[in-house]
């Protein structure tokens, strides 16, 4: 099969299997002590810098430190370093460096960190420099060699030309010379009107292993003499394990041994996972669920809303005039509460991570999002400095967010600790995913608009109250106690600012904090600020007898970045000619993550709660757009997760501990209910912003707005399913 | 003990018979293209042919499996040559994370058998397999990309 397809994603996960534990793992990289300064990767070939390693046969390995999750970053990745390297995409294939690999190396490949949708945006200078230092190296070796100045050679497709006398070289022959230079320190970059492959919609790196099922995710790792470990954490988050009836399961096939991890779940160890999980299931745990076992949805929604009240502290996130005070005196106002709930992330591969432990080494294996997270949560577990411990990272069955935690890694090397020497692959259940997620936060949106005698927009108070995600899980990144995150979309500045003008402005938010855990999903605080605003948005158009894109038009004067995308979804969905018959149009906008972004859709109605989604217009400028293809399958991708989430989702709370138990109760959009989705990218170039999340954020406003066009209702809490209603 | 027919070979399997076939061909056959997911027949990431039935693997017994002709997606292909679908998948570049894709692929292979050239319609009844990343476009466009080549 081989034959037919080109893997080009280089991945030791693929030797794992036969590689002895402990030994040829770690290796990779090669720094000589006292020799020529050349570092080599494992098959001998040298590196021309930390990110490039060019073979004899001309091929190159160009180093990822992001986590690839099936958002394209490593194929948009190794473009950047290719645009600058100038060498043969066709021979480019690419390898992550491990954390420990890094650390030894003083973090050479920077951050790994896979969020955000900062990885490229966040890495595109030092990887791009990265490719044109190699470059640099490689002309200079092959001038060096020639005796020739290195001004009159030129490189195009791993190829180096000397103009004045047409001799030609390639790459893999002046490599080894290459390595041994200085790199140098002032590389210039290209100008952006000269990319060759930066702007392509290539083909993606690692598709093909994809189609044969050869691919391998971290459930499919395996190790010699491994064994399989299902887990049960307390239903009740925060709650303990206070017994468990061993004996119960002893002599159950395969069991070989019943493990505590931490104080709050029980893993049991079998030859199979399948036997694991049957045995952990047939085994009796008591659990000591403490107080949070009284909280319910019902008790977190009336501690949200007590928080929308105006004498409760809350802290301020955005403001201009004095909005109370102008919405007193106007002489209209009008008010409403939305409400956005819980979500599991649900990637379709649950958690899981695979560790050996003795006690002068401790290896994992697992998909994440952050591999020095990952590495930190192993050297934490295990208790073994980072000379002795290191992560391998391998495909992960989609992140969203959820695999930039690493409890998944802390479990695994836990239980693992238990049995030295003997790797032990962990695996969740679905039930267990659905149970012990880190949940898109919970939030109540209150909001007040006043109007002058004109029907102008006076007065904005925008209330939050509800869940910080930083108090969670970053409570270093907080400011005298505020979460700025939470304030995404409808910031003052920054990468995810608010896009209209209105005079007196109040974006407070009432921080409450239930103890279900959040997390980074998708989108993260855009979701939710994006709903409620631009929902408002059409609530406030409405109230002043205004088409809702033209009073959106009149806001946004002094923002012509988030005008753009707005206009040019406008125009593509032909919002100024009527839409055809029982077809009905709702838009929407918001900046997140460094991008602008607009939507807007086109929904029937049928029955008053029956909604068929015909098309989808969505517009993005990012600034720049690396690979086209990828940044539309993102767009795409956004409103299959966003509107999944608005009609299906919502995790709920009942006695402490997540409802929702697997995919029958979190129901996940089909490709029946798929509408078309067309994207239009307008990079307006000079800046790097996010493609995975900032479309989500429009996604459920669209179609939400589009409903109210429809049905003269106005939806105001998530997800549709409570309110009967459902994709026709 | 079961013995099972995986992409043409006679496996002889430690298994109890109750074993869903999904956990005997990831665990004990050694296949691992085949996907958990939910463990429910809701999601499709198990979906493998038995007798040349899409079918979700998490919700069939071992020994409801015994004596059938079961491919896995480490058997669609043909030798050195891979199955249309997996063609057609590479070409359009279809799969983001890809863990969804085995299943995706064995659903859409059964559906061309049965019907070489499906509308809309016909896609929207048969896939019905849960895919997070949304690939749904490009899973409809490669479908009909196959049906008109």
């Amino acid at each position: 099969m081989n034959k037919h397809v080109s893997p080009r994603m280089n991945r030791r996960a693929f030797v794992i299997g036969t590689a002895a534990v402990g030994a040829g793992l770690a290796i990779g990289l090669d720094i000589p002590f006292g020799g020529p300064a050349v570092v080599r990767a494992a098959d001998g070939s040298p590196e021309i810098g930390a990110w490039v390693v060019v073979r004899p046969d001309d091929t190159v390995v160009i180093r990822i430190a992001r986590s690839e999750m099936g958002q394209g970053s490593l194929t948009g990745l190794a473009q950047l370093v290719a645009e600058e390297l100038e060498c043969d995409w066709s021979k480019v294939s690419t390898e992550y460096p491990t954390p420990g690999q890094s650390v030894a190396r003083k973090r050479v490949w920077g951050d790994f960190s896979t969020g955000g949708s900062r990885g490229i945006r966040s890495s595109q200078d030092y990887v791009r420099k990265g490719g044109a230092t190699a470059r640099v190296m490689l002309i200079q070796a092959a001038a060096e060699a020639w005796k020739v100045p290195a001004s009159e050679c030129t490189a195009a497709n791993s190829v180096i030309t000397h103009t004045p006398s047409g001799k030609t070289t390639t790459y893999g022959k002046v490599a080894e010379a290459a390595a041994k230079l200085t790199p140098p320190t002032d590389v210039k970059l290209k100008d952006p009107k000269d990319w060759k492959l930066i702007g392509k919609g290539v083909k993606r790196l690692d598709t093909a292993e994809k189609t044969t099922g050869t691919m391998i995710y971290g459930i499919d790792v395996k190790l010699p003499g491994m064994l399989n470990a299902a887990i049960k954490d307390c239903p009740v988050f925060g709650g303990k394990v206070k017994s468990f009836d061993e004996a119960k399961i002893t002599g159950m096939k395969g069991v070989k041994k019943v493990v505590k991890v931490g104080d709050t779940a029980v893993a049991v160890v079998a030859d199979t996972w399948w036997h694991a999980k049957t045995a952990l299931e047939a085994l009796p745990i008591v659990w000591d669920e403490g107080d949070n076992a009284k909280v319910s949805s019902e008790s977190i929604a009336k501690w949200l809303t007590e928080g929308l009240a105006n004498e409760q502290p809350a802290y301020v996130g955005n403001k201009n005039g004095d909005a109370k005070a102008a919405i007193a005196s106007a002489a209209k106002k009008i008010e409403a509460v939305y409400s956005y709930p819980y979500q599991n992330h649900a990637t379709m591969e649950p958690m899981n991570a695979t560790a050996v432990y003795t006690a002068d080494k401790c290896e994992v294996w697992c998909g994440t999002q952050n591999g020095e997270a990952a590495f930190a949560a192993t050297l934490e577990a295990s208790g073994l400095p980072a000379e002795k411990c290191d992560v391998h990272k391998v495909m992960p069955g989609g992140g969203f967010g959820r695999r930039g935690q690493t409890d998944y890694v802390r479990q695994a090397v836990l239980i693992a600790k238990e049995m030295p020497g003997t790797p032990i692959k962990l695996l969740w259940s679905r039930e267990e995913d659905m149970a012990h997620g880190r949940y898109h936060p919970i939030t109540q949106c209150k909001m007040t608009g006043a109007f002058d005698a004109d029907n102008n927009l006076v007065a904005l108070h925008y209330r939050l109250s509800g869940q910080s995600i930083l108090f969670s899980l970053r409570p270093e990144a907080l400011q005298n106690g505020m979460d700025p995150a939470a304030f995404q979309g409808v910031a003052q500045s920054g990468e995810a600012a608010f896009g209209y003008s209105v005079p007196n402005l109040l974006v407070e938010h009432a921080m409450r904090n239930p103890h279900v855990p959040p997390g980074f999903w998708r989108g993260v605080n855009v979701n939710h600020n994006a709903i409620y605003m631009e929902c408002f948005m059409d609530e406030l158009a409405q109230a002043a007898g205004q088409d809702p894109l033209e009073f959106r038009r009149k806001l946004m004067g002094n923002h012509p970045k988030h005008l753009a995308v707005l206009n040019a979804v406008a125009e593509k969905i032909g919002w100024s000619t009527p839409a055809p018959q029982g077809i009905y149009r709702g838009i929407a906008q918001v900046m997140g993550y460094g991008s602008y972004v607009a939507g807007a859709a086109e929904i029937s109605v049928t029955d008053g709660n029956k909604i068929k989604v015909h098309r989808i217009v969505a517009s993005t400028d990012p600034g720049y757009v690396v690979n086209p293809a990828q940044v539309e399958r993102q767009i795409a991708g956004s409103f299959v997760y966003g509107l999944s989430a608005l009609f299906y989702g919502g995790c709920t709370v009942k006695d402490g501990r997540i409802e929702q138990s697997n995919f029958d109760t979190y129901n996940s959009m089909r490709i029946n209910e798929m509408p078309k989705v067309e994207s239009v990218m307008v990079p307006s170039g000079g800046f790097w912003g996010g493609v995975g999340e900032p479309t989500i954020g429009v996604a459920a406003p669209a179609v939400l707005n589009a409903y109210f066009a429809a049905t003269g209702k106005r939806i105001r809490s998530v997800p549709l399913r409570d309110q009967n209603i459902t994709f026709a | 003990m079961a013995n099972l027919t995986i992409n043409g070979k006679t496996f002889t399997l430690d298994v109890e018979p109750d074993t869903p076939l999904l956990w005997a061909i990831r665990e004990n056959a050694g296949l691992t293209g085949t996907k958990y997911g939910c463990g429910i027949a809701q999601c499709g990431a198990c979906t493998v042919h038995i007798d040349g039935v899409a079918t979700r693997s998490c919700g069939v017994s071992v020994s409801e499996a015994a004596g059938k002709k079961i491919t896995t997606i480490e058997g669609l292909a043909s030798g050195n040559t891979l199955h249309k679908v997996q063609e057609a998948w590479i070409a359009q570049d279809v799969p983001q994370c890809g863990y969804c894709q085995s299943g995706m692929i064995m659903a859409v292979a059964a559906l061309l058998t049965e019907k070489p050239k499906p509308t809309d319609a016909d896609i929207d009844e048969a896939i019905t397999n849960i895919c997070r990343c949304g690939t749904f476009q490009q899973v409809r466009e490669a479908i009909h990309t196959i049906a008109s080549a």
